[in-house]
């Protein structure tokens, strides 16, 4: 189980967490909803073991997370697809590459690649390709084999298919989908667009509401009841 | 009422390179640095420069078919003495340029990939070398050897590294911002790794700007020191004791001593900066795919 509990992050003097929670069981697909700005990628950073929160505790599995970024524990347990290709990808990789780069940074066979990227839908002509030469959807693509290529005991997907057209959402929801199915591992989907979540996650969402200014600050996270 | 076809105008037929001032920009810079280095290295092969020679009765002689840049005040030929002080001037420009930035560069890709207490420690090194005068200090370094290529190197490589530290640091920390380094991180790769793979090749072109960027600037530095007369040892040909020497022809009207050394500077410091910018340009992939279209 990948368990936050009454996570707040300040960056400065500003706080942009305050208590928050969010629990992502094996098997299961949690959506975490909320407005622009309300912390939403901050409590993924966090959960992806990427950022030290200021407060509150992750547990991983059952084991408290004491050390984060290079040295978190069970660091490839959890898996990020960013928000925006463009920027989650170095410019200078191929597709493939971009794909790879986990497998190699682990000492895995190569070959997991091709059969992703085939998954994925990313045709062989597109694989030598440079981030620019390729659309959003495409990078997007490759940005999730890259995720799964590891096969992380917990995926969260932060506004992955915001921006894309809907056969691309509706086809990269299905891979992460097969993917859960196959290996029981808990996906995280954040996103603003609710109707999205609902679907995906059968009703299993929770709502970040904005972070409040610190004197009035109230606890940010609560279950939302629905279907 | 059928709508009038629209006429695209047709894509211009290319050849898939740069075209215009740019490209001739480039490739004039790349022609004139060829040809620069071709003379200092084939000259020296077929005529040898007796450092030493001293020729009173043809000296102070103008430009002529026999000596096309003239002789100075001791009756040495200037093209030949300009093409042997180019060649120890651009040997000093490039020896130098390399060193700077490498020292720079580690200590950039330390301060910025370790961050915390190592960043601030080096940075303040870095402004305590920026804090002191750069030619002075270039004067002090050469002063505590004797006068030597070597000491012009070390003196040049000491006194510039931290515009390199401070270009590759600035990169590294927003390298390390970005959310492709997370997504390394996320999938395993260690540090060096993340070095290796994402910050050098993304800091390759800079590095190189800044070593070619330096180049000329350590040619000057070495006109500069051998015209104090503390670079290279007095009767050695290089630009800056011939520039120094040229000074005191000057007044009887030989302003072929010192004008032909001058434009050797002129001209490298030229090129170099254009293929800079040209490499500059070409950095980026995306730059480098749309230039081709």
């Amino acid at each position: 189980m990948l368990e936050a509990t009454d996570i707040t992050v300040t960056f400065g003097r500003h706080r942009v967490l305050d208590r928050a929670a969010v629990t992502v069981s094996p098997g299961e697909v949690v959506g975490l909803a909320g407005p622009s700005g309300c912390g939403k990628s901050t409590l993924a950073r966090v959960l992806a073991l990427l950022l030290r929160p200021s407060g509150g505790r992750v547990v991983l599995d059952g084991q408290p997370v004491h050390r984060w970024r290079h040295r978190a524990p069970r660091r490839t347990a959890v898996g990020l697809i960013f928000q925006q290709p463009r920027l989650a990808v170095d410019p200078r990789f191929t597709l493939l590459d971009v794909i790879t780069e986990p497998l190699r940074a682990n000492r895995r066979p190569l070959t997991r690649a091709h059969e992703l990227a085939e998954e994925l839908g990313l045709t062989p002509e597109l694989h030598s390709r440079r981030p620019h030469e390729v659309s959003d959807g495409q990078l997007q693509r490759a940005c999730v084999a890259r995720a799964l290529a590891l096969e992380p005991r917990y995926l969260i997907c932060d506004e992955m298919t915001t921006m894309l057209d809907a056969s691309t959402q509706a086809h990269l929801v299905a891979r992460i989908e097969a993917y859960r199915e196959r290996t029981g591992a808990g996906v995280l989907a954040v996103s603003h667009d609710i109707e999205l979540l609902e679907r995906w996650s059968g009703g299993n969402v929770r709502e970040l509401a904005p972070t409040l200014p610190i004197k009035e600050a109230a606890p940010a996270t609560g279950e939302r009841s629905s279907a | 009422m059928a709508a009038p076809k629209t006429r695209w105008r047709a894509r211009p037929e290319t050849s898939g390179r740069v075209t215009g001032w740019p490209a001739r920009r480039h490739r004039l810079a790349l022609g004139t640095l060829a040809v620069l280095v071709a003379a200092v290295v084939l000259v020296p092969l077929f005529a040898r420069l007796d450092q030493q020679l001293v020729d009173l009765p043809s000296s102070g002689l103008a430009p002529s078919w026999a000596h096309p840049f003239g002789t100075d005040e001791v009756g040495r030929d200037v093209l030949l003495r300009s093409i042997y002080g180019l060649r120890v001037s651009l040997l000093v420009g490039l020896t130098a340029a390399v060193a700077g930035v490498l020292i720079g560069g580690l200590v950039g890709l330390a301060a910025g990939t370790a961050g915390g207490g190592v960043d601030r420690l080096l940075m303040r090194i870095v402004d305590g070398f920026n804090a002191l005068p750069h030619l002075l200090f270039g004067i002090f370094i050469v002063a505590l050897f004797s006068p030597s290529a070597i000491a012009v190197i070390v003196s040049v490589a000491v006194t510039h590294w931290t515009t390199a530290a401070r270009i590759v640091r600035s990169e590294v920390l927003s390298l390390r911002g970005r959310p492709f380094v997370d997504a390394a991180i996320s999938g395993g790769s260690s540090r060096a790794r993340i070095v290796r793979r994402h910050f050098l090749p993304n800091l390759a072109p800079h590095l190189l700007l800044a070593a070619v960027l330096m180049i000329p600037h350590a040619i000057w530095h070495e006109t500069a020191l051998s015209f104090l007369g503390l670079g290279l040892p007095a009767h050695l040909a290089s630009l800056g004791n011939m520039i120094n020497d040229g000074q005191r022809s000057l007044l009887a009207g030989d302003w072929w001593s010192s004008l032909f050394p001058g434009l050797l500077i002129l001209l490298p410091t030229l090129a170099i900066s254009a293929l800079a910018q040209h490499l500059r340009d070409r950095s980026s992939p995306r730059h480098r795919s749309e230039s081709a279209l």
